[in-house]
């Protein structure tokens, strides 16, 4: 299995992440090693296998409903980049 | 060519909960921005997320109640994507094994009956919201919403026209509001719905492209964004070109729906089940419990209000479209001891008129049940007529004082002594020789002066039916 | 004094024969003067001063509790309110935690002195320590190698007695793996015994943090601290908490040792098979059985973790985007450009690789292929353990192929460095408590016997492990120069 740099430049859109223009060729290489890795995976028949989401077969606990938790904006908003009017600023959202 | 429209209905209902579904934060509307997102709902580094019992609760007493299958075992799913107003790049939701399965649900569109399929009913959080006013070309992200649980219903493709989609959106609204599971407040967003929607030749079997409308926030716009989108459909494809599929935005203010963008992009949402939730078990009991907690649906209660009190098909559904108002209605009726008949002229009458003219809704009533009910019980007892009761009426919905005070210290209690009437009636009819006369001769019609003059002198407060009934005695042809 | 466990250093304290003023700044000092280890990110040495006071405050009240006044350091990945938590990467690296992590509440609670925050690979993503936005870590034994990783700070700064405890987490043996290459005891617990709230996640359903000290007695009275249930953390397992210490020295007549077969192939040298089968000797000799076992599936734990791990690190990792907290770009043009650039400049290398393979491996078409089929091999290598633990008290085998390799020496090879992980990243999978301890040296370089337990059985493991420091001294060497 091997990637293209077409489609990892593909990939990284979808994560939003930024790759410098001479590393796609790198990345491309290294990635195609990565699923060659996994490949063997494939000759598994794992047809009557149920897939294992978590360690433990566990139920999700359930909380109570009730505020615990306060007005923190403050501190929260001490970590911000950009922030006016207790809002987050981003660049304008399209709709 | 005849054509067919065919649209799917996915409603979000925010869950009527105090906290969040997965954090301690409250859900409150209105509150400063970002003063009600936690650590949580802020996605910061480290933080996970625990399930809110009682979103789950609301979500199952949604789907007994539409006699829907519910999973065993329900698994929470991350929805993978890039938006300011969704802090983890993923939304919690859930994808292959949603709480509620398929159900299904009856309207009534022009006296007909037709039942819709509900796909499906899942449980996830909310976004935040971004603000585009007053930031010099930016946006504000308040992120007090991100985290108030929802419920997403989804139809299948079953409604052929804009009138389908609001029956269908208002039956839902009433049952959100009859079991308590959502305030159904459009104007604040707790209510709102996406509508997917094509077009195909009549006859036709397979579906035509289809256009998501994002975001109806009343059932007005529903009707007119789904009007305006089949026009707007067909008028591409007999001008030879064809349906994208896409997300389009209706907008109100211009009566137009356009493509929004920002979603065209090809989305690929990379669900994958939340390794940070566990599979939620729904067991017999809890099932069991949430048909213990549901109360009488607005179809029972409908059938009910016209076996038991006689109401037709109209009357019923004005008195059952909300739990408050079919509540008054029954604590008047219980209250009062009055006959079925009377309360319902009442309630549909001169109530929803007057609440109607303010624009209040039941629970807003500046007459509760009890002081309503005052008033009718004098008006059975024939303490007072009709026509005074009209002006007690305007005195209860202006005051706190009950029926009894109002009629007391206004003295408008009906003269029921037949002496004091026969009084009146003699007087009148020695007064007014003339039109004795004229009726005499057979001029029916002057019966009714003689009613009005009796009236007047009582100011209104001699029963009608005693004095006809004595008048007609006296003038005897 | 640097030299003493957390056991003898908290007699000494009680005693009073020096204050954990005294004790605190003594290792202060050793952070500095061993700075070129470049163990730290941050030291907080004016919190740790404070909380030393309070500390010799509550042991002369006669309230100290074993770890109170104890100098501890916690890996970077921990939040911990008002101080740096950079998760070795550029993108925290102007973060001040608004928090603290249930660990780190806990030792606070416990009266323990953090010393500060310790380097690791970048969002715990490597097994060398080189990913670190903050450079390298050294071995201690060898400064031309590396510490190991992710926890490869925490493994470095034990066992260079910077500080006698210190916190690491196991994604798929970053306790374990440092531990071994660092010649110190490492613990990762069951999946579900520690909180992981406040830790921040790599990848979620693999993640859990542990102790990491010089002796097995001192992992015990940590993990004492750190297990337990937090109903913060939806996978916390909410089970009492044993005594840990209590039976550290309970016989190990008729412990029946399992030697998976697939551990001695021929990834494994012979120098590196003779020190685990001369720890196995000694178990014997303590009248331990010892019982070949085979878990014919475990060859697939690195393609099935290097799915499911970059799968959820790809989701895990979305948050870090330049909007509430973390690195934003320069003069962003728009709203793309700002998370695109962010997120390129904020991590490094290693991290996009990882996020760019689970993104592929959940996207359409991919699922089921990629992802669903790792989980099913989880599952069988799950099934695998499941079998064999039940028919042998504790597994037993190598934590790593080789001892530590050189600084540089994978870095340019992301495979080659994946494939180091072979024997510890099962036990992950699988959710399994695991240990790694001190047994012997393969070119003068420490190396690791590792021990797998059942489900929630930490304090076998601790017993079996401390049996065998009974016996040997591996873990009392210090690296030259560390005296």
């Amino acid at each position: 299995m091997a990637l293209t740099t077409e489609e990892v430049n593909k990939i990284a859109y979808l994560a939003r992440l930024g790759i410098d223009e001479q590393d796609v060729d790198s990345y491309a290489k290294e990635l195609s090693g990565i699923l060659n890795l996994v490949e063997q995976m494939s000759s598994v028949n794992t047809e009557q296998v149920t897939p294992m989401a978590h360690p433990m077969d566990q139920v999700q606990r359930l909380r109570v409903d009730e505020v615990t938790e306060g007005d923190q904006r403050a501190l929260f908003q001490a970590q911000a980049p950009d922030v006016e009017a207790g809002l987050y600023l981003v660049p304008k959202v399209i709709d | 060519m005849e054509w067919e429209t065919v649209i799917g209905l996915e409603i979000h209902a925010q869950l009527a909960t105090k906290s969040k579904i997965f954090s301690g934060a409250s859900t409150a509307y209105g509150a400063e921005p970002n003063t009600q997102a936690c650590a949580v709902d802020l996605g910061l580094p480290g933080v996970l997320p625990v399930l809110n019992e009682q979103a789950m609760h609301l979500a199952l007493r949604f789907g007994v109640a539409i006699g829907a299958e519910i999973a065993p075992y329900s698994v929470f799913s991350r929805k993978n994507y890039f938006y300011p107003d969704l802090p983890k790049g993923y939304q919690i939701s859930q994808f292959e094994l949603p709480i509620v399965g398929q159900g299904v649900l009856d309207i009534e569109v022009e006296g007909e009956t037709k039942r819709i399929g509900v796909t499906r009913a899942h449980l996830e959080e909310d976004a935040g919201k971004s603000l585009h006013e007053d930031f010099q070309g930016l946006s504000g992200i308040d992120l007090n919403r991100a985290g108030t649980p929802l419920l997403e219903i989804v139809s299948e493709p079953d409604m052929r026209s804009a009138k389908e989609a609001v029956a269908y959106m208002k039956k839902i609204h009433t049952l959100v509001r009859y079991l308590g599971i959502c305030d159904g407040n459009m104007q604040e967003g707790s209510f709102r719905c996406d509508a997917n929607v094509s077009v195909r030749p009549k006859g036709q079997a397979e579906f035509g492209i289809r256009a998501e409308i994002k975001n109806l926030n009343s059932f007005r716009f529903v009707e007119k964004a789904i009007n305006h989108e089949v026009e707007r459909q067909i008028d591409r494809i007999e001008s030879g070109l064809s349906v994208v599929q896409e997300t389009r935005l209706y907008d109100s203010d211009l009566d137009e729906t356009r493509s929004m963008r920002s979603k065209e992009e090809a989305n690929d949402y990379r669900y994958f089940p939340d390794p940070d939730l566990l599979p939620v078990v729904i067991t017999e009991a809890l099932i069991e419990q949430a048909r213990g907690e549901l109360p009488e649906l607005p179809d029972a209660k409908k059938l009910r209000f016209k076996e038991q009190y006689g109401v037709d098909e109209e009357t019923a559904v004005l008195l059952t479209h909300s739990k408050d108002m079919a509540d008054y209605y029954e604590a008047v009726i219980s209250a009062s001891g009055c006959e079925a008949k009377l309360c319902t002229n009442w309630v549909t009458g001169h109530l929803a008129g007057a609440l109607n003219k303010d624009g209040l809704d039941i629970t807003q009533s500046p007459i509760g049940h009890a002081r309503f009910a005052g008033l009718l019980a004098r008006i059975a007892d024939n303490t007072i007529s009709g026509k005074i009761a009209k002006q007690v009426f305007e005195a209860l919905w202006n005051s706190d004082q009950t029926a009894d005070e109002i009629i007391d210290q206004k003295g408008l209690k009906q003269i029921t002594d037949s002496g004091a009437i026969e009084a009146i009636i003699d007087e009148v009819i020695a007064n007014n020789a003339g039109q004795v006369e004229q009726y005499l001769s057979g001029k029916d019609k002057v019966f009714g002066f003689f009613v009005g003059q009796v009236m007047k002198l009582t100011q209104g407060k001699a029963n009608p039916g005693e004095v006809n009934a004595m008048l007609k005695a006296k003038l005897k042809r | 004094m640097h030299n003493q466990t957390i056991a003898e250093l908290a007699k000494g304290l009680q005693a009073r024969e020096f204050s954990s003023q005294e004790l605190t700044t003594a290792h202060l000092a050793r952070i500095k003067q061993h700075s070129a280890l470049n163990c730290f990110i941050t030291v907080t040495e004016v919190e740790a001063l404070a909380q030393a006071k309070i500390a010799d405050q509550l042991i002369s009240d006669g309230k100290a509790g074993p770890l109170t006044g104890i100098p501890l350091a916690h890996k970077d990945i921990f939040c911990t309110q008002g101080i740096k938590t950079s998760c070795g990467s550029k993108m925290l690296d102007n973060f001040q935690a608004p928090y603290n992590a249930t660990v780190i509440e806990r030792f606070n609670q416990a009266g323990a002195v953090t010393l500060g925050k310790l380097n690791m690979d970048e969002f715990a993503m490597g097994s060398s320590n080189e990913t670190s936005f903050f450079g390298p870590v050294k071995n201690p034994w060898d400064h031309s190698a590396v510490p190991g990783g992710s926890s490869g700070g925490s493994a470095c700064a034990v066992a260079a007695r910077l500080a006698v405890g210190a916190t690491g987490t196991d994604t798929g043996g970053s306790i374990r793996q440092p531990a071994a290459f660092c010649g110190i005891t490492g613990l990762k617990p069951t999946y579900g015994r520690v909180s992981r709230y406040g830790m921040i996640a790599f990848a979620s359903s693999l993640d859990q943090g542990g102790p990491m000290t010089r002796t097995v007695e001192d992992a015990a009275l940590m993990l004492q601290t750190m297990a337990g249930f937090d109903s913060r953390d939806s996978t916390s397992v909410d089970k009492p908490v044993p005594d840990y210490s209590k039976g550290l020295n309970d016989s190990l007549a008729g412990l029946k040792i399992g030697l998976p077969k697939e551990f001695f192939g021929d990834n494994l040298n012979t120098q590196m098979a003779q020190v685990v089968e001369d720890a196995v000797a000694e178990y014997t000799r303590l009248g331990a059985e010892v019982v070949e076992v085979s878990m014919p599936n475990i060859n697939l734990s690195i393609p099935a973790y290097y799915i499911i791990a970059p799968a959820e690190c790809s989701a895990n990792l979305s948050r870090f985007d330049g909007v509430r907290y973390g690195h934003r770009c320069e003069a962003p043009e728009d709203l793309n450009d700002l998370y695109i650039r962010s997120r390129g400049e904020g991590f490094g290398s290693e991290v996009k690789r990882r996020i760019l393979i689970g993104t592929y491996a959940l996207s359409t078409g991919y699922y089921d292929a990629y992802y669903l089929q790792a989980q099913k091999i989880r599952r069988l290598i799950s099934d695998d353990f499941k079998k064999v633990l039940s028919e042998v008290d504790v597994v037993m085998g190598p934590v790593t192929p080789t001892p530590a390799f050189g600084l540089g020496e994978k870095s340019g090879d992301p495979i080659e460095m994946y494939l180091s992980d072979m024997y510890t990243i099962a036990v992950n999978l699988a959710g399994l408590p695991a240990l790694s301890i001190p047994a012997g040296f393969v070119d003068q370089k420490p190396v690791g016997l590792q021990i797998i337990g059942n489900y929630f059985e930490e304090a076998r493991l601790l017993n079996v492990a401390h049996r065998y420091q009974q016996e040997t001294d591996w873990h009392q060497q210090a690296p030259a120069g560390i005296e």
